[in-house]
């Protein structure tokens, strides 16, 4: 607790013991009012205060001048212990939505606890504890078993083990060696590490997760903006409404005016919005607070929001359901021998990065001679032509070998196939095959779980692979042979399909399908690390490459939302029925503050909750 | 341009909202957020009159909270 919020309490105890010795005393008239304004004024001074100075700036309707007139409206009604205990009950509930506000603030300022404090940098030989802002690129930091790896970089000597929970939400360590590159954030487990840097500490992984989470409240939810946008109009109304309260019924019915006053006032304390206020953006900072915890990353409320009303899903296979790691499993060649059509592959594929192309050159395992291969050109989705020993050799699907006129076949295995033709005439195919990840059948199953209706893989594979795996996994729709630009059709036509309540979700790996992850209702990424394109280019980043941290997401954005629908309806229910008992001269003043401040109070409990479920395993 | 700033003392989750509000009808501000969650205040405004701006909504928030205060 604070100072501040200490010297509260104690103010708070102070008058409440006031407050019953007033109670206590056989006073009446003038004596009685005042020793009830001792503990008025040692409760409300600041209240009042605060009331008069903001109007003084043009700034009514706030809660301290309600809260002023309300209770000054009492005093002079008679209602002595009312206007104190009003006042006192605000203090209280003041205190603890400012402590319970900062309680959250602290929880995930210590989920997100990943900034390191110092890097181990060697300067000719020694070890010096430096700022990590001030290490350059290229730099050798030394990381020490327990400490947390201060940037990026690539080991250079000794290996460990890396617990990434903080990052990932995963327990399971991860191990690193020489070469490998270890992300900034991480702890640092058994070995000695020696790291060379290879990204200043403003573009690591550490900064830009930060710089995420901190900013994700800025982009507001719905439900947010609603909420303040009803607030503006909410309590001008209820205060108009008091007014009509207070002067009508007596002038038109009778009513006696210290009556009518007192059901006037009650709505006066009413009309704060505080409750709902505060309650709602509280909701939403949990749940993207917890969702970090997880490793996932949430750009903002509004996309928790997006995430929430999740119908379609499209995936993205390889990489995403698939390990992207592919393998030659078998090679038929129609001329000459195996090793030959291999290497005319390989060959022909020298000079490009894509997943089968390693593949290939992983199978031939012999060096390259970059020398024999010439006037390479990549076809997008197709494949690759060059010239490899004065010959042009074509590399690539069905689609290619139509296109260049050679009579090619289909092989009997499932997988992806990549043909060879020689100076247009056919060699062969090479099978290439690709693992899907171990729990992609169950993210598949646990999303339908969730109520999401259709599951959609879109793959620029063979129709045959793809439809083998989305059979493995159970998906329900699969279209194949898809180029970067037919998937992003193709998410398009899925956009119409969707309800109009209902959101597509697009899951990529954020490398090349950022056009995707923009087109979709919510573009999420996967293996956000290490990958400054998944974490740039989507609304929601899944830091490890696991797809049933989907389903997770959906499942904390839901709960989330749940939560606000559930404050914002109890909120308004307890409002309008105070209100209501109020205007019928059923509900006391006790009533109404309850209706204030006792509604914030549970809704911020409430909202509390969105931080802490969906907990597994160590937090 | 768009900048970001910490406040200090933002107690109150609807002069919050009150503030983004003002601070939104300023004259060249492009968009505004005040996260009373975050205690932060995120101005995007003309580049040419940004601290004028600044300076603006500076005094919006001490007019709405006066026990607020922007760090610079």
């Amino acid at each position: 607790m604070s100072k501040k919020q200490k010297q509260t309490l104690y103010r708070i105890l102070l008058s409440a013991a006031l407050l019953i010795a007033a109670a206590l005393l056989p006073l009446e008239g003038w004596p009685r009012l005042a020793v009830f304004l001792i503990p008025y004024a040692l409760i409300g001074w600041d209240v009042l205060w605060r009331a008069v100075r903001n109007i003084a700036h043009g700034e009514i309707f706030d809660e301290n001048f309600l809260m002023s007139l309300a209770t000054v409206g009492a005093l002079c009604v008679g209602e002595y212990p009312e206007a104190v205990f009003v006042m006192l009950f605000y203090q209280v509930g003041e205190l603890f939505q400012s402590y319970a506000v900062d309680q959250s603030r602290k929880s995930i300022a210590s989920l997100m606890d990943i900034r390191p404090d110092y890097a181990n940098l060697e300067v000719d030989g020694r070890i010096q504890q430096t700022d990590p802002e001030d290490v350059a690129v290229g730099d050798i930091i030394l990381v020490k078993p327990g400490e947390r790896i201060p940037l990026d970089g690539d080991v250079v000597e000794g290996t460990s083990t890396l617990d990434t929970a903080a990052l990932t939400g995963e327990s399971l360590p991860r191990s690193v060696g020489p070469g490998e590159s270890v992300v900034s954030g991480c702890v640092n487990l058994s070995g000695l590490l020696r790291v060379e840097v290879t990204k200043p500490f403003e573009e690591s992984t550490v900064a830009k997760i930060l710089d995420l989470v901190e900013n994700a409240s800025a982009k507001k939810a719905k439900a947010e903006n609603f909420i303040t946008k009803f607030a503006r109009y909410y309590t001008p109304a209820v205060v108009l409404a008091a007014v009509v309260l207070a002067v009508l019924p007596p002038l038109a019915l009778g009513w006696a005016w210290t009556d009518a006053i007192l059901r006037a006032l009650n709505f006066l304390v009413v009309s704060c919005p505080c409750a709902l206020v505060i309650s709602v953006p509280l909701s939403f900072f949990g749940g993207i607070g917890r969702a970090s915890r997880q490793g996932i990353l949430v750009k903002g409320g509004s996309y928790l929001e997006v995430l929430a009303r999740t119908e379609t899903v499209v995936f993205d296979k390889t990489g995403t359901l698939t390990k992207g790691v592919f393998q030659v499993t078998a090679v038929h060649p129609e001329q000459g021998t195996e090793a030959e059509l291999l290497e005319l592959a390989a060959l022909a594929e020298a000079y490009s990065d894509h997943p089968i192309s390693r593949s290939l050159k992983t199978a031939y395992g012999k060096p390259l001679e970059p020398e024999r291969v010439s006037h390479v050109e990549e076809l997008s989705g197709r494949g690759v032509r060059a010239v490899v020993d004065g010959k042009e050799v074509c590399a690539g699907n069905d689609k290619l070998m139509e296109e260049i006129g050679a009579a090619w076949k289909p092989c009997h295995q499932v997988g992806t196939v990549v043909h060879v033709a020689v100076d247009g005439v056919y060699g062969g195919h090479i099978m290439i095959s690709d693992q899907v990840k171990e729990d992609a059948k169950e993210a598949i199953a646990a999303l339908k779980g969730l109520g999401v209706k259709r599951t959609v893989m879109l793959t620029g594979d063979a129709a045959a692979v793809g439809e083998a795996v989305a059979q493995e996994l159970g998906l329900d729709e699969v279209h194949t042979q898809l180029l970067p630009a037919g998937k992003v059709e193709r998410v398009e036509a899925l956009l119409t399909e969707t309800s109009a309540k209902g959101a597509l979700a697009f899951v990529g790996d954020g490398i090349n399908d950022a056009p995707v992850l923009s087109r979709a209702d919510i573009g999420i990424a996967m293996g956000g690390l290490g990958s400054d394109a998944a974490i740039e280019a989507a609304d929601v980043v899944l830091m490890d490459d696991k797809p049933s941290k989907l389903a997770e997401a959906v499942d904390i954005a839901r709960r989330t939302l749940g939560i606000v629908r559930q404050n914002i309806i109890f909120a308004l229910g307890v409002k309008a029925l105070v209100l209501i008992l109020s205007a019928m001269g059923k509900a006391t003043m006790w009533a109404a503050v309850f209706a204030d401040v006792g509604v914030s109070v549970i809704a911020i409990l409430n909202a509390m909750r969105a931080l802490g479920f969906g907990r597994k395993g160590k937090v | 341009m768009k900048k970001r700033f910490k406040l200090m003392d933002l107690d109150c989750a609807n002069c919050a909202a009150k503030m983004e509000d003002a601070i939104k009808r300023i004259e060249g501000v492009n968009s505004c957020t005040v996260s009373f969650m975050a205690q932060k205040l995120t101005l995007d405004a003309e580049d040419i009159r940004f601290d004028a701006i600044l300076q603006e909504a500076i005094k919006v928030c001490k007019r709405i909270e006066p026990d607020c205060t922007v760090i610079l």
